[in-house]
């Protein structure tokens, strides 16, 4: 009987569940203490607890908002959708600002020019071996002390406006006209791609090239303008008013320090993705293409790169979403995303710690899910198929 | 048979100079080579005068200069010699700062005694010792106790602070990532789903909202009497965070280990413990070495970070420095300083790591 406990004792299946009940019983001891503790301390503290706060009144304004409804007389439900926008907002522009950077750098990188290669190589050295947060705070005292005041801005034809507060844009102002302008461009998108696919297809069937550059200018660009111009739709200029500039689509140099930091830090490493997929690529594969008698930029367009952005995307992906987290440290020089309003502002308000992180961390981590099923996608595509 | 005679051989052409060639192949190959070749000196002359003025030729060497007689047209480096100790010490107790220099100097000490004694058959008892000891002594030395005066930990900062976040949070960060490692490639399913669920969720935040959590939710989560320090807070969030991390890179060297490995060991009999630390860990930490060098180099950039929670690394002392009334507007001689001192730290690392990663490679070349 005793022998017959002890081998079961030894048995691998029966340990495995055994532990298994260990673990999650210390988990749901440390877990109870803590709750405990949590109960006892928000009673003490008198700290309300559950999300009702989300409809209180915000009461503070915020700096930048794109294109919600919002004054300090809204919500903290509100707040936090601005929140959001702002995040989602410097995080676009970030991400395409570090791909056209990353990508121009990746290039340099891999030119027959030693000195082009040199300045490239110097770039990445530089910047990705400076914390970002520091980079943050040095463009953002630069763009400061550089930049003149409201009164002495610079000025670009009497629309657009630059100071040490903010870039002022004229913005469209929103009825027919602009719905007319917004449609004509939707069309052009929509006819030039039609195009492309025609011609692509012309292309596969009989080997005949259709230049299609023109009709990309004509539908995409000379459309919308044309339509802007029969239809007049109206733009709402920034004015100076008092010390500040009223009116328009107003950016924050806040924006723009952290939208700039984010992209130059990035692309970095966007750069160095690119350079090690072009690396990746088998040095047969380049040899068969120039045997096949192509030049250099077809080989490069259509044999190189296809393999070697297999390789180099997903990093890059992955670095999309780093930036998107780096842009939390928006709090440090107070351009108001989500973790400066919500995290700071509002908790300090509120002082309800628990619900108010645990909702920015979920708006984190959706975005985190959300970019990595991207990536599945991508990689379940770009499997090499066959074999 | 037909004889062949053999040809002289000819002298290579020697009219072109080393120099000449070079400059031909690598800047004026073609045309297009050398339009190049000129927007990239353009880009240097537009680059680096304006630094190299403000840094240098404009800059105000003299050290006894003070805000005013500095002049505003380049960097006044008095301004650094002013605050050095505190950008190297932070608030430390100046009658107490030999604590921290010995603090430093035992660490060097200890490494280059380590490399000394390279093929020592008493080098694994000597590092496992140090590792254990040395931490203890580091404490004391900077805390005090122990008959040395006790310095509160709100004194500490600057670059003191930063090695120290940084080198907690990796040494305390190394045993939690390979616990996780090991439950994320465990084939228990509750152990399994505990470590993905931990990895991923913190892998998907920014560390600053973990500090933020560490900083303020945790101590909710503790009975009031427990008092807790900013910087431990801090430490706990920057060791949750880079847990993740380090649970990654060591799994990515677990998954480099052929199945064979495991197969073997179970085979020649050994239990689940002996055959991860005797012969999978070993050979996994070794693969995954230069990641984790390189993971460190990301710790040691994130550790500005706690600068948001009210610590006072390196770069929250430029702040401290500048709002100071006779060092006002000197912020970007700060930012400039501490970007060099943490750019030459992260740089050699970095070429550290790859080094190793050479070393380390068993790919064919």
């Amino acid at each position: 009987m005793f022998t017959k406990l002890k081998s079961l004792l030894y048995n691998n299946e029966v340990r495995a569940v055994l532990f298994q009940l260990l673990a999650v019983a210390v988990i749901a001891y440390f877990a109870y203490q803590a709750f405990d503790n949590l109960m006892l301390n928000i009673e003490q503290r008198g700290i309300r607890s559950g999300f009702g706060f989300l409809n209180d009144e915000a009461g503070f304004a915020v700096n930048d908002n794109f294109f919600l409804e919002y004054s300090p007389a809204s919500t903290n439900l509100q707040a936090f959708y601005v929140g959001i926008v702002n995040t989602l907002m410097v995080a676009i522009t970030g991400i395409f600002l570090a791909s056209i950077i990353g990508l121009i750098i990746g290039i340099a990188r891999l030119s027959n020019n030693y000195l082009i290669r040199k300045i490239a190589t110097i770039y990445i050295e530089i910047f990705r071996n400076i914390p970002i947060l520091l980079q943050i705070l040095f463009w953002y005292s630069i763009a400061l002390n550089a930049l003149p005041s409201a009164r002495n801005s610079i000025n670009f034809f009497d629309t657009i406006f630059l100071n040490s507060r903010g870039l002022y844009l004229p913005k469209p102002v929103t009825g027919f006209e602009l719905y007319i302008v917004l449609a004509s461009f939707f069309i052009g998108v929509i006819g030039y791609v039609f195009i492309k696919k025609r011609s692509n297809k012309k292309h596969d069937e009989t080997g005949i090239k259709t230049n299609t550059i023109p009709h990309f200018l004509g539908l995409v660009l000379l459309l919308p303008i044309v339509a802007y111009f029969v239809f007049g739709a109206q733009l709402e200029y920034p004015a100076l008013k008092g010390f500040n500039f009223k009116g328009g689509i107003d950016l924050s140099i806040e924006f723009f320090a952290l939208a700039f930091s984010l992209s130059v830090y990035t692309a970095t490493y966007i750069a160095e993705a690119i350079r090690s997929g072009v690396e990746s690529v088998d040095k047969g594969q380049k040899e068969a293409a120039a045997a096949l008698g192509l030049k250099d930029s077809w080989a490069m367009r259509l044999v190189i790169l296809p393999q070697a952005l297999r390789v180099a995307i997903p990093p890059i992906i992955n670095q999309y979403l780093n930036l998107t987290k780096n842009s939390s440290l928006a709090a440090a020089v107070g351009y108001t995303e989500l973790v400066t309003i919500f995290s700071g502002t509002v908790l300090n308000v509120i002082g309800q710690a628990i619900e108010i992180i645990t909702l920015t961390m979920l708006v984190y981590l959706t975005i985190s899910l959300v970019i990595s099923m991207i990536l599945n996608i991508f990689n379940k595509k770009m499997q090499i198929k066959g074999n | 048979m037909p004889i062949y005679p053999l040809k002289e051989t000819r002298q290579s052409p020697q009219s072109q100079t080393k120099a000449f060639s070079w400059l031909k192949d690598n800047l004026f190959s073609s045309l297009s080579n050398a339009a190049l070749t000129f927007i990239a000196l353009y880009l240097i002359y537009l680059i680096l005068p304006p630094i190299l003025d403000w840094m240098i030729f404009d800059a105000n060497f003299d050290l006894t200069a003070d805000n005013d007689s500095c002049g505003r047209e380049g960097a006044c480096w008095a301004f650094i010699d002013s605050n050095l100790k505190m950008f190297i010490y932070g608030f430390y107790p100046q009658e107490e700062l030999w604590r921290v220099n010995t603090m430093f100097g035992i660490i060097i000490g200890l490494v280059v005694f380590g490399s000394l004694i390279k093929k020592s058959q008493y080098r694994a008892h000597y590092i496992i010792g140090a590792f254990l000891i040395y931490p203890i002594v580091a404490f004391v030395l900077l805390h005090g106790g122990l008959g040395l005066e006790v310095v509160e930990t709100d004194k500490w900062g600057g670059l003191t602070l930063t090695v120290v976040v940084a080198a907690i949070g990796i040494v305390a960060s190394f045993p939690l990532g390979i616990l996780f490692a090991l439950g994320r490639q465990s084939k228990m399913r509750v152990v399994r789903f505990i470590s993905v669920v931990y990895i991923e969720f913190v892998r998907g935040v920014p560390l600053i909202t973990i500090l933020f959590m560490a900083s303020v939710v945790l101590p909710l989560f503790f009975s009031a009497g427990m008092d807790f320090d900013k910087l431990l807070r801090a430490l706990i969030g920057i060791t949750l965070f880079q847990t993740a991390y380090i649970a990654e890179v060591i799994r990515g060297g677990l998954q480099a280990i052929p199945k064979g490995q495991y197969e073997a060991a179970d085979a020649a009999g050994l239990s689940f413990m002996k055959k991860t630390v005797l012969v999978i860990l070993p050979q996994a930490l070794k693969v995954s070495i230069p990641n984790i060098v390189g993971s460190f180099i990301a710790l040691f950039k994130d550790t500005t970070l706690v600068l948001i929670i009210g610590l006072f690394d390196m770069l929250a002392i430029v702040g401290a420095a500048t709002s100071n009334s006779s060092w006002l507007g000197r912020d970007t001689e700060g930012y400039v300083f501490v970007a060099m001192v943490i750019w030459v730290i992260l740089y050699s690392m970095s070429l550290y790591s790859k080094k190793l990663e050479t070393r380390f490679s068993t790919e064919h070349k």
